[in-house]
């Protein structure tokens, strides 16, 4: 067994940036899992669904513009747009009248979704895998101390920190982000100073969803495009977002940020078992902070 | 300006007030005194929409506002004041107030500035995080949220339950202030002394149930009453 050996610095940067990209999908995407949870206490289950029918958005709407670089910057525009939309009518239609209801109710009613989601996305694209290339300016790679690095994962690290900040900016900054935390905590009060808590609700799981979407988009080009690609993912953004603390979305950073990390670590250091790696990273973490590492809102 | 009729109000199956009626007129400090439980803080989360009665009727200026939703009611100009204080603990005190501003009601308007003035000691505490200022202050400061939605009317949920009795005697002066700017209150009090000191008419309430409502005199000179419902 060849554990560890030659492990050179080159390779050891790749491997950081290649897991500092995958972090910033699992960022984005665990991100809006974590703001659904923490005001509107809903644990989305369907989150992977939105996420896989983002890629598979972000695959015909680039065909739609008829491909190459204009098809799919339109594509990463609209594809989260429309699941934002999609989602906007589930809940003005559905989830809103259910947040009086006990966890368990949401938490089979979002089960139902990721399988009705699920039948929609084969109805509508079939059971083969789709591929979506890069836009030109994004193809190919660079190197980082003499090791290849694609230009895309680039493009993904600009973009993490991008939405981080913008999602700083919408918690901390903005009215409907300060109401956001407020009603995550007491919903009855926002209520009792005059405030329309149902609609900042729907704000809310809009812009959770999106994130999904986008995060499915932005993924479209880096791996096969396929029915079962919601169920790792699913299960992933759920343990990031337990490990970083329900509903924190900081939490949800640094939760992305261990399991991106240790996965593309454990890929140079064990590479047939590289996949336990995240997970013995979750258990490690939860048996020191079983409430997660930051704050949660719950 | 206020008025409870008849109303039945349940938390789930444990039916909790039974058939209470009260009246508060326009510029009138109306206290609400009872025991531990008697049922004060339900009588105003029925009139808030929080817990709507199932039978009986709240009029608010001339508009039934029975089963409306809280944030309607606050709308029409009802401030709430609950008992356990809620401050929206992870924001900051400014935060607090500027999510609930509200423009329009009929009074003069609050801003925040004018609220500092009012409770001098927010001031500064403006950012600081609303979970970490003490009792007193975030009395104030949920008087103050309140206050940021324009209300006309008041309801005030053992506002100087827990306080040190200098900020007690302090607090009772603002809640005078506030009736001199206008304000109509309904006030639910477990201490006779500030409710006494401060209200018009009283009403006495005891597992559920009006057992006296009179003039503040009335109330006063009828110690037989007063031993009966409220002491302990
Ligand atoms: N959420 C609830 N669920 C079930 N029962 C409740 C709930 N809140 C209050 N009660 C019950 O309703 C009754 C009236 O309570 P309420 O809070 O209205 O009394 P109160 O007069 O405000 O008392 P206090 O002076 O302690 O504030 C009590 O017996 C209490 O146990
Ligand atoms: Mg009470």
């Amino acid at each position: 067994m060849e554990i560890a050996a030659n492990i050179t610095l080159s390779a050891l940067a790749q491997q950081f940036l290649v897991g500092l990209s995958r972090t910033t999908i699992l960022f984005i995407v665990s991100s809006g899992l974590s703001l659904v949870l923490g005001v509107l206490r809903i644990p989305n289950v369907a989150h992977g669904s939105l996420y896989m029918l983002g890629a598979f958005l972000c695959y015909s709407i680039s065909l739609f513009f008829g491909g190459g670089s204009t098809g799919f910057w339109m594509a990463l525009v609209l594809a989260p747009l429309c699941v934002a939309l999609i989602s906007l009518a589930v809940e003005r239609g559905l989830f809103c009248h259910l947040y009086d209801r006990e966890h368990l109710m949401l938490l089979l009613f979002t089960f139902s979704f990721m399988l009705l989601f699920k039948d929609l996305v084969k109805l509508v694209w079939g059971s083969d895998y789709r591929s979506l290339s890069a836009p030109e300016i994004l193809q190919g790679s660079f190197s980082v101390l003499g090791m290849p690095f694609p230009r895309y994962n680039l493009f993904l690290l600009v973009l993490g920190p991008l939405v981080a900040l913008g999602l700083w900016f919408l918690t901390n900054k903005t009215k409907i982000g300060k109401i956001a935390r407020a009603a995550a905590v007491d919903r009855e009060m926002v209520a009792a100073v005059g405030i329309n808590v149902s609609w900042v609700f729907a704000a809310v799981f809009v812009i959770g969803c999106f994130l999904a979407g986008l995060g499915g988009a932005l993924v479209a080009p880096t791996q096969n495009i396929t029915q079962g690609m919601d169920h790792t993912l699913i299960m992933e953004t759920f343990l990031i977002v337990i490990i970083g603390g329900l509903g924190n979305i900081w939490g949800a950073l640094l939760g992305a940020l261990i399991f991106g990390l240790t996965d593309s670590m454990g890929v140079l250091i064990w590479p047939q078992f590289a996949i336990v790696f995240p997970y013995v990273a979750v258990v490690i973490v939860l048996m020191f902070r079983p409430k997660g590492l930051l704050k949660a809102t719950w | 300006m206020l008025e409870v009729k008849d109303i039945h109000t349940y938390y789930g199956l444990s039916h909790i007030l039974f058939g209470v009626s009260l009246t508060v007129s326009r510029g009138e400090i109306v206290c609400l005194l009872g025991r531990n439980g008697a049922g004060k803080s339900t009588i105003m989360r029925s009139i808030m929409g929080l817990t709507p009665p199932r039978q009986g009727s709240v009029v608010f200026s001339g508009e039934n506002i029975t089963g409306k939703k809280p944030h309607h009611v606050a709308r029409l100009g009802i401030g709430f004041v609950p008992d356990d204080r809620r401050v929206f603990a992870d924001l900051t005190v400014g935060e607090n107030l500027e999510i609930s501003e509200r423009k329009g009601g009929k009074l003069e308007p609050w801003s925040i500035e004018r609220l500092y003035d009012f409770f001098p000691p927010l001031r500064r505490l403006d950012s600081r995080k609303a979970g970490l200022l003490s009792g007193g202050e975030q009395q104030m400061l949920t008087i103050a949220r309140a206050l940021m939605t324009n209300p006309e009317f008041l309801l005030l949920d053992e506002p100087t339950e827990g306080l040190a009795p200098l900020i007690v005697s302090m607090m009772e002066d603002q809640i005078l202030a506030l009736k001199e700017a206008g304000l109509t209150v309904l006030l639910a009090e477990q201490n006779q002394r500030t409710a006494l000191r401060l209200s018009d008419r009283g009403y006495i309430i005891d597992n559920g149930v009006i057992r006296f409502h009179g003039s503040i005199e009335e109330l006063r000179a009828n110690e037989d009453i007063r031993r009966k419902y409220l002491l302990v």
